[in-house]
Parts: structure tokens; C-alpha cells; sequence
């Protein structure tokens, strides 16, 4: 049997993604703010949001700690208490974890959950330090592994244990690049093809240029509510049923198999459970694709394949739009960028369309369950969420 | 645990009664004694590194100091194009995971090989870095070559 829901999303709103010059994380979280609160007519934010939830990695992009009294002045809504929780690219599923934690203890009723993250004004080199600090000081970043160097030592593992190939990976890619021209909210909404990333430059080997998801200014925001009170403010709430969260080893070195995020099954797992649903049932599901094998991975991870069936699944087209199982319609980190502390509260955003049959050109027809999974640093943080309709 | 007789120069980071802690600013004040340390939990027998004061396999807090052999096997690995600004000048280069021969594992760069040349599984050992860096935290480097 389904499970019940925990809380219901009844509104979201997305800034554009992309380079957003002379915009900085106090605006952009605002624009995403604005047009959640806009598309909901029947919400009075200053009489109705009880609390904030936001998700940030980190102040060194722009000089700017203490985020969370900042986000609520600049929308308006002082001086309701703000909660800033920082889990590398996972920041801003933690906040809506901890939102969500919120309103089943009873507490709020309405609490509006963010994510946001500024990026393009630093160089790449500025970005890959900073990114760099999710993963372990000691070991990783003392000895010059990037994050890509990260992600490419996984897909080297995958490659050898399994056979996966580098067009498979730039399949990845180009799957998402294509999702990615349908929504106008993507940093990137051009088509590529496979030779493309096959010939894109060389980041951290077997991962290409065309492999990495961008670094993007962004933010989204969704208002979460009790299920009691979601028909308030809208007949098509979407809710969440099923919630998932683990934690592994910061370095990626301690694991007994780099071919696979542990936090992803485990969080997977805790969630099926507790929406009473199996992978079988899902018929959308945003995925962290910050490099193409984690969105091999995640195939394997979640259960939509075996392990070590990533490669074959994209193949088989089965992830793409019209597919079996759609994944990343959004056209997911690759495509429709990665503002790191923005991205799971976009994953949220993103199946709130698809299950309000608001998606546009991307609607995957008739999608009833929803699922979203996003990792930060080496899969060190992993959440798993599951949604449905609530209409 | 075990005190370690250390050569001049050398201070480790040690509790009230003088024994070596087991945290990992000592796994690299080892290194610039040319060795390669991990500690061993007095309750399980896990072979842990880095040091830390709770073991992860049992959380038994009681570790003995134990020299590694510096010699190991390639996990994995991957070639940096795009590194991080203090590691421009040897861009691209390659950094891997090895499994020691006790056991356990460390990632680090990979020298005096030929990209190329890369394969996992290969045998590989553990050098340091002649000098150490002057500013904090001035860890001296350990470095994985193809074993002679």
C-alpha cells in the first residue's frame, strides 16, 4: 500500500539557470522566491510561511557566511527563523529533510525550503578549489585529486569491473543536453552529439568536458506544507511519501567498491519502503548526473537496472524522454546546470511540474510517481525522496 | 598504544602520558621520518588509516602504531587536465587509489610512470617527497611509483 504523505509541495519556482551576470545569491534566491510565491495565488507570505529551509555549500564563492537571516530579509519576510544547512551538492535536499522533519514533528504548518549557490564569477580554477573542499583536505585535495579526478577514478572502476564505455557515458550527456533544449529555465538548451563529448577536452580521464556538468548561478525554491493544509493554497499539491538519507566516508579511498554510492541504495531503500512503492513504480526521476557515471550509477543504485546495467540501460534509450523509466527531463545537472546548492530543492521543482502536468514540452504523459536523488561531494551525502500526485 | 622513539627533530602530537595519538597530523609527521604508519585497534585487529581515536569496524577506542610496508596495487585511477591552482605546473598528471599490501588503502599521486603505462592491478610503492611544504599544514607528500 502507498504510503501516506509527510508533507505537500503546493508551489516551486526556479530562477533562470545559467551565468547570471552581476547577480549574486541574495537576488537570485529571491527571483526563485518570487515566482513560487506568484504561481500561488491563495499564499499571503508574510502571514502564512512560517519558517525557512535553505540549502548552500559555501560562503567562499562570494565572501558571504550568515545566509539565512540575509534570504529571509531579502524576501521579506522578517523575522520568521531561517535554517542554512550545508551537505556539498546534497545542501538543499538536507533542507528540505529538515523541513520536512519541521512540519511531521507538528511545529509548521508552511515553511518555504530554498537552495541557491553562486559560481560564474570565479574562474575555473577558482570553482574546482572550492568544489574541491567537499572532499577529504588531508588525503584527496592534498595530493591534487579534483572533484572530476574523484568521479573519473569511479568511472575507471566501472569501466574495468563492468565494460562501461566512454559512449555510453557521452550518452548521458547528450540524453540530457536534449531534455535540457526543452526547458527554458537550462543553462544549456543545445543539442549535442556523441562525438561531441568524445572529442570534448580531456577534465579528469575517461571524463571529457562534455562529461561535467557545468558550474551555473541558480537558485529554486519550493513552499512545503502539512498534507492537512496543502488544499488551501491548491487543488494539485504534490506530495512527498517516502524520504532517504545515509552518509559515507568523505574519502572516496575508504569504500570497498568505487563502482557504486552506497548512500544512494541505502537512501533508496529507506525511501521505497516508506512510500510503499519499488523502483518499478516510478515513472520520473531526477538524478545527480554532475559527471555522466554518476548517472550510470544512480541507474544501478536505484534499482531501475542491475549493477553494472547503467551502460546497457542508456543504450537502450530507456532514460530518455518516452522511455521506459524518463530520467533528468530537466535536462539535469548537465544541461540544465549546477548551482551545487540549488540543485536538490531543482530536482523537487522539476517532478512538482511533471506530477502537476505542468512540464511543457518535456511532460512525461500520465506521470503519477516521481523520484529524486542527489549526492554531495564523492556520494558522501545521498538523499532519496519519492513524490505523488495529491489531486 | 605504542610510543614511538621518533628521530630528532621529530615531535609528535601525544596525550598526558606521553603515548602518540592517533590522529592523522602524526600519520604525516611519520612521513617526514620516511615512514608509512597505521594504526591497529586493539579491539578487532582492523588496520585502520587515516588514524583516528574510534575505530570504524568496531568502535573500539584503543590503537597501536604499526609500520607499513610502503608497497601495494593499483585500484583504480584517472589523469587531472584541469587541477587546482598549486598543482598547475605538473598538469596533466595521474593520481590513483592503492590497496597496501596489510590492506589498506590511500589515494595519491602516481610518479615516474608513463600515462600511458597505467594499469589497474599494477604494482606500485610509496616514496615521500625530499622536502616539505613551509606553511601550514605542511604535511610532507607521499607518492605512489611503480615498485622496482
Amino acid at each position: 500500500m502507498m504510503g501516506s504523505p509527510i508533507a505537500s509541495i503546493v508551489s516551486a519556482g526556479i530562477s533562470k539557470f545559467g551565468v547570471r551576470e552581476g547577480l549574486y545569491t541574495r537576488e537570485l534566491f529571491a527571483e526563485a522566491a518570487k515566482e513560487a510565491f506568484d504561481r500561488c495565488p491563495n499564499l499571503q507570505p508574510r502571514k502564512d510561511v512560517q519558517a525557512l529551509f535553505v540549502g548552500m555549500m559555501s560562503e567562499s564563492y562570494e565572501h558571504q557566511a550568515h545566509v539565512a537571516p540575509l534570504f529571509v530579509d531579502w524576501i521579506g519576510l522578517l523575522p520568521i527563523p531561517a535554517f542554512r544547512t550545508e551537505g556539498a551538492c546534497a545542501s538543499s535536499s538536507v533542507a528540505m529533510r529538515a523541513a520536512l522533519f519541521s512540519i511531521a514533528s507538528g511545529m509548521y504548518d508552511v515553511v518555504l525550503v530554498g537552495g541557491v549557490e553562486k559560481m560564474t564569477h570565479l574562474s575555473t580554477t577558482g570553482v574546482t578549489e572550492i568544489l574541491a573542499m567537499a572532499s577529504d583536505f588531508p588525503f584527496e585535495q592534498w595530493h591534487g585529486i579534483s572533484f572530476p579526478g574523484i568521479f573519473g577514478m569511479m568511472a575507471v572502476d566501472h569501466m574495468h569491473r563492468y565494460g562501461t564505455t566512454e559512449e555510453q557515458l557521452a550518452k548521458v550527456a547528450v540524453k540530457n543536453h536534449e531534455h535540457g533544449a526543452l526547458n527554458p529555465k537550462a543553462h544549456f538548451q543545445k543539442r549535442i552529439k556523441v562525438e561531441d563529448v568524445l572529442s570534448s577536452t580531456p577534465v579528469a580521464w575517461p571524463l571529457k568536458l562534455y562529461d561535467c556538468c557545468p558550474r551555473s548561478d541558480g537558485a529554486a525554491c519550493v513552499v512545503l506544507t502539512s498534507p492537512k493544509v496543502a488544499r488551501r493554497f491548491t487543488d494539485t499539491p504534490v506530495n512527498i511519501i517516502g524520504s532517504g538519507q545515509a552518509q559515507d566516508t568523505l574519502g572516496l579511498f575508504e569504500r570497498d567498491n568505487f563502482s557504486t554510492m552506497k548512500v544512494t541504495s541505502i537512501a533508496a531503500q529507506q525511501a521505497y519502503k516508506m512510500a510503499g512503492v519499488t523502483a518499478k513504480d516510478i515513472d520520473v526521476a531526477e538524478v545527480h548526473d554532475c559527471f555522466t557515471i554518476a548517472e550510470i550509477m544512480a541507474y544501478e543504485d536505484l534499482g531501475f537496472c542491475g549493477a553494472g546495467q547503467g551502460g546497457k540501460l542508456i543504450d537502450e534509450g530507456a532514460t530518455q524522454l518516452g522511455g521506459r523509466i524518463p530520467v533528468n527531463t530537466s535536462g539535469g545537472l548537465k544541461a540544465k546546470g549546477h548551482p551545487v546548492g540549488a540543485t536538490g530543492v531543482a530536482q523537487a521543482c522539476e517532478i512538482f511540474e511533471q506530477l502537476t502536468n505542468a512540464a511543457g514540452r518535456r511532460q512525461v504523459s500520465g506521470a503519477e510517481i516521481g523520484l529524486t536523488e542527489n549526492v554531495g561531494g564523492s556520494a558522501s551525502t545521498g538523499v532519496v525522496q519519492i513524490y505523488n500526485r495529491g489531486d | 598504544m605504542t610510543t614511538v622513539t621518533s628521530q630528532e627533530g621529530v615531535t609528535f602530537v601525544r596525550d598526558e602520558h606521553g603515548r602518540v595519538l592517533p590522529v592523522v597530523e602524526n600519520f604525516y609527521r611519520f612521513c617526514s621520518e620516511g615512514k608509512l604508519m597505521a594504526v591497529r585497534c586493539n579491539s578487532c585487529a582492523a588496520l585502520v588509516t587515516p588514524p583516528r581515536s574510534i575505530c570504524p569496524k568496531c568502535s573500539g577506542n584503543e590503537f597501536g602504531w604499526v609500520e607499513l610496508k610502503r608497497r601495494g596495487k593499483l585500484l583504480t585511477y584517472t589523469i587531472i587536465h584541469f587541477p587546482p591552482s598549486q598543482f598547475q605546473a605538473l598538469a596533466p598528471y595521474a593520481v590513483g587509489i592503492i590497496e597496501l599490501e596489510e590492506g589498506p588503502k590511500l589515494p595519491g599521486m602516481i610518479k615516474n610512470v608513463k600515462l600511458e603505462d597505467l594499469r589497474i592491478g599494477m604494482d606500485l610503492s610509496v616514496g615521500f617527497e625530499a622536502t616539505s611544504p613551509k606553511e601550514w599544514p605542511k604535511w610532507p607528500r607521499y607518492f605512489f611509483k611503480p615498485a622496482s
